[in-house]
């Protein structure tokens, strides 16, 4: 039944889908960009707001969602991040010809599912959040569609999207007709009492699934084309919040699942996070666009956090917070910097490496940031990336899981070797070739200002870490 | 809060010099002169005014608890026991007031090199120099391996941006990464060792703590104790360089502008000499101990290694970058030989070759900027033709073979004579590659400075900058090499604890050894 607490601890979720309601009526009745820009901020920053009062309830269960620091924590980060994509889309849609209040109602939609996924105990939900947070980024990767590459970008993640659903599924199915349950919870007390080799198949065709979401190897080849093809605001989410909700829910999903904690697919896990960092790293080698080298560089962190699926005990829920975080704050600098440099719209995004040639010596700031933010991918000390390295590599440590932590060593050697390529090329001396631009006045519009605050986030995180640390901490102990 | 200033002044002053490129090029030439001669005055102000030779009742209380002549700590990462701690012995402040100074030295030699961006040039340069001064400050591990791998990221700005195209078509670019993968990658078995001497100290007492002090009296087996050592020993020995570690440092070098080079052989090297006096030895004495006869070995590896390679270099640069390899191996003896004479020696070596390979880095500096060469094959009968360069540069190299009356003597001998009661064959095959010393000295003296000239153009004279520059270098050579006393001195204390870390270590492995044997 549901009572007052229950719609309480709902609120950040209820209050962005008004929103979201709002601005597909206000687009009904007329059409106004900064107006829908606006609105969507300000229902994101309200939820945001209520996110922040409700942190101090406690765990609140409905049948179907569970409310707990774990929740609440991947909330702030969607929300935060959704904030991000909504600011930036304002700057990138200002000339884009066709329609542009759309994107945001995708986005928000988008949000919705994300939170939904995240807080999800039952597999209606886990299922109902994940179309709702793909459905509408198919629209969003997709709209620029008089482009041949968004356009690609939507369908081939529109088809390979639908192809990972069905696997998840298909697993699901398997293991109700193992279980006869759908609740997490009970399926963790039905596995555990009959494990047997179709729930352990239904377990792994769920992982395909959610591997497939997070572009864990060998479910990535979708990535590159789509973070390239994408326009900047939807790769950011895609790269964001997206994979924020994912992993979230698969950290529920190993903690809770007995199935996941067996020996053989524990042993798989571990095979495939060193895959995923070294592969990804890899590739990333032979890239010259940005968003293909950032869509790489993304799998292997994923690689790197699935250490902390692998070894689920001890530090491992606090890394996944503090890596998250981490990430998070940096990729949608690094995404922010792209799609500014692109802004406005105007045909395919600026993401070629030599598009950047030089950009220090004529938008030293801006090069500030994007620098800022490869050195935190690459985890160099004074950025957040290290703390997350550093957590990343204690935990592994502290399991003895040496080959893992070889793997993290070795990834991050290699990938150390693109990341400085595209930091030497923003400094070095441009020719006279013709190239794209940031508006002059980048620095004092809303999406400059975002930029600017992330990349000193960055530095702030790297050099004083303990708020965040004791935060996240919180988080862990609400969520367990 | 002087430790604090110590580190802060050139990141300030970096970012001044940055900011100060809109009022013309000179300003942050100056600046940046100005910021490092404000730290080597503060340092030589601590030099005079603090006491580094501690009584000998502190010093047998040592071996527990070290003595610090400053110490400033504060909390950082709660979580993880992790404090801003900073502390200062007399090791630290003789390397801290090298690096003022060789860091003037780097302002001073790229005044006419650089002409391109000086602003941002200079912000990467004294960055480094910030970064170096945090690493001999820093004694909490976590922070240590902050700046050790922080100082990375200008130096590869500078080989990147300002550096030059190797002679064999390799470019900076490749080079620089090379260098920041090398020194990373090996950082970051340092930071698996670190956490895994952490998580033991957390197993045994419950509580996290990055702390030098507190890590030191960690309990460990055998096994784990080498694995650990390992990890820092590597790490330090990329950098110091040894031998089959080396690969980065020739080319770094050859393509590093002159200010990169001075600082990396100058100051980059001895950081890594400084970790293992610091922290390898200190953390893992047992271990260290174990393995010091293969690190001796590594070291000769690296005398003769670095010699013989050095005499078959054409760039004068690479060839300097090799004799380089050849002293540190005279470090790496004197390191673990654990005799208080030959790690007193170990000190001096390393202010001496700092001071002797920063000069004939400069001098190759000065070399390619009036001929556009640093291929000896297109120098030969440079002598009189170069004003007072070529006598500057027989002096230097005089110094780095080990000429008696320069200080490299002084530290070249007393690490021999100190090794000698510890491992005497290693000395005996060690004296050896210094007569390949003799033969590369020779070498480039012959082929640039002597010999036909290929024309009878002349150049120019040094300046009053490069004077400068040159004659405090000798000086300085020289007064150590006649009188190495206050080095000695201000350095006795913090080097004593080493040795007796090291004797401790050598009772308790002969005790196991005679338990064992009964």
């Amino acid at each position: 039944m549901l009572t007052m607490t229950h719609l309480v601890a709902l609120t950040p979720l209820i209050l962005v889908c008004i929103t979201a309601v709002a601005v597909m009526l206000g687009i009904a009745w007329q059409r106004h960009h900064a107006g829908t820009a606006i609105a969507s901020a300000a229902g994101l920053n309200i939820a945001l707001l209520s996110v922040l009062v409700i942190w101090q309830m406690g765990p609140v269960e409905t049948p179907l969602l569970v409310i707990d620091g774990l929740a609440l924590f991947a909330a702030i980060l969607i929300l935060i991040s959704t904030l991000v994509c909504v600011t930036l889309a304002h700057a990138y849609l200002e000339k884009y010809p066709g329609p542009r209040e759309e994107f945001y109602l995708l986005l928000l939609c988008a949000a919705a599912g994300g939170i939904v996924l995240a807080a999800s105990r039952h597999l209606a939900t886990l299922f109902f959040g994940l179309e709702l947070l793909s459905m509408p980024l198919y629209g969003m990767l997709a709209y620029a569609f008089r482009e041949r590459h968004s356009l690609e970008a939507g369908i081939k993640y529109l088809v390979l999207s639908a192809a990972a659903t069905a696997f998840l599924l298909f697993g699901m199915a398997l293991l109700y007709a193992q279980t006869g349950r759908l609740d997490l919870a009970g399926l963790a007390v039905a596995l555990t009492e009959d494990p047997n080799a179709w729930a352990l198949a239904g377990a792994g065709l769920m992982l395909v699934g959610l591997g497939f979401k997070l572009s864990i190897v060998p479910f990535h080849l979708w990535t590159p084309d789509v973070y390239e093809g994408g326009p900047g605001p939807a790769a950011t989410f895609l790269a964001s919040a997206s994979k924020v909700a994912v992993f979230v829910v698969l950290l529920r999903l190993v903690l809770v699942a007995p199935a996941f904690q067996g020996d053989w697919l524990h042993g798989l896990l571990a095979v495939l996070a060193v895959v995923t960092m070294l592969v990804g790293n890899l590739l990333a080698l032979a890239q010259s666009n940005l968003k293909r080298l950032l869509g790489y560089s993304s799998i292997a962190h994923f690689g790197y956090l699935m250490v902390a699926l692998v070894i689920g005990d001890g530090l491992a829920v606090e890394t996944v917070g503090v890596y998250l975080v981490t990430y998070l704050v940096t990729t949608l600098g690094a995404f922010g910097v792209v799609t500014l440099l692109s802004t406005p719209y105007s045909g395919e995004d600026a993401a070629a490496l030599h598009h950047y040639r030089g950009l220090f010596w004529r938008r030293p700031y801006l090069t500030a940031v994007l620098t800022v933010s490869m050195l935190s991918l690459a985890g160099i000390p004074f950025t957040a990336g290290f703390i997350g390295k550093f957590y990343i590599i204690a935990l592994g440590v502290e399991a003895e899981r040496w080959w893992l932590v070889g793997g993290i060593i070795m990834g991050s050697a290699i990938g150390l070797f693109y990341y400085l390529r595209v930091m030497v090329t923003l400094f070095l001396v441009e020719p006279g070739m013709q190239r794209r631009d940031a508006p002059h006045d980048w620095g004092v519009r809303a999406g400059g200002v975002v930029v600017l605050g992330l990349a000193l986030l960055v530095l702030l995180l790297g050099v004083y870490p303990s708020p965040m640390i004791e935060w996240v901490k919180l988080m862990a102990v609400a969520g367990s | 809060m002087t430790l604090v200033w110590l580190i802060l002044i050139p990141f300030i002053g970096g970012l001044l010099c940055w900011q100060a490129e809109r009022w013309g090029e000179m300003a942050p030439r100056w600046i940046a002169l100005g910021t490092m001669l404000l730290e080597l005055l503060i340092t030589l102000g601590l030099w005079w005014s603090g006491d580094y030779q501690l009584p000998a009742g502190a010093m047998a209380g040592a071996a527990d608890g070290a003595a610090w002549a400053m110490e400033w700590r504060v909390p950082w990462i709660p979580r993880f026991g992790i404090d801003v701690h900073l502390a200062l012995d007399g090791l630290s402040l003789v390397l801290i007031a090298l690096t003022g100074f060789l860091g003037a030295l780097a302002v001073l030699c790229s005044w006419t090199e650089i002409v391109r961006r000086v602003g941002f040039f200079h912000l990467n340069l004294l960055w480094i120099l910030g970064g170096v001064v945090g690493v001999f400050l820093a004694i909490d591990l976590f922070l240590f391996f902050f700046f050790w791998e922080m100082m990375l990221v200008p130096m590869y700005f500078l080989i990147a941006l300002w550096g030059h195209s190797g002679s064999d078509g390799k470019t900076r670019i490749a080079t620089a990464a090379k260098f920041f993968i090398y020194t990373q990658a090996s950082g970051l078995l340092m930071l698996v060792a670190i956490l895994g001497l952490v998580f033991i100290h957390y197993t045994n007492t419950g509580e996290y703590s990055f702390s030098y002090e507190v890590l030191r009296n960690t309990p460990l087996s055998d096994g784990v104790a080498m694995w650990l050592m390992l990890g820092f020993f590597i790490a330090f020995a990329v950098k110091l360089p040894v031998v089959p570690l080396h690969g980065w440092l020739p080319d770094a070098h050859a393509q590093a502008p002159t200010a990169g080079s001075v600082d990396l052989a100058g100051i980059l090297l001895k950081t890594a000499a400084y970790g293992m006096l610091r922290f390898a030895i200190p953390l893992f004495p047992e271990a260290s101990q174990a393995f010091a006869p293969i690190a001796m070995g590594l070291g000769l590896v690296g005398i003769f290694y670095g010699a013989v390679m050095a005499c078959g270099q054409h760039d004068i640069k690479r060839l300097i970058a090799y004799t380089s390899i050849s002293h540190m191996g005279f470090v790496l003896i004197g390191i673990y030989s654990g005799s208080k004479l030959a790690l007193q020696g170990v000190v001096a070596l390393m202010v001496a070759h700092a001071f002797s390979a920063a000069a004939l880095f400069i001098l190759s500096g000065q070399i390619y900027e009036r001929l556009g060469s640093r291929d000896m094959r297109k120098m030969g009968g440079l002598w009189g033709r170069m004003g007072s360069l070529s006598g500057f540069s027989l002096c230097f190299v005089m110094a780095s073979l080990g000429m008696p009356g320069t200080a490299n003597f002084v530290g070249e001998f007393m690490v021999l004579f100190g090794t000698f009661g510890v491992a005497p064959w290693v000395v005996v095959i060690a004296s050896a590659g210094l007569v390949l010393a003799a033969v590369y000295s020779l070498i480039l003296m012959q082929r640039a400075h002597y010999g036909p000239s290929r024309d009878e153009q002349r150049f120019a004279d040094f300046d009053r900058r490069e004077y400068a520059m040159m004659l405090s270098l000798l000086a300085l050579v020289l007064f150590f090499g006649l009188y190495p006393q206050p080095l000695l001195d201000t350095t006795a204390s913090a080097m004593s604890q080493v040795q007796q870390i090291f004797s401790v270590a050598d009772a308790n492995a002969a005790t196991t050894l005679l338990t064992g044997a009964r």
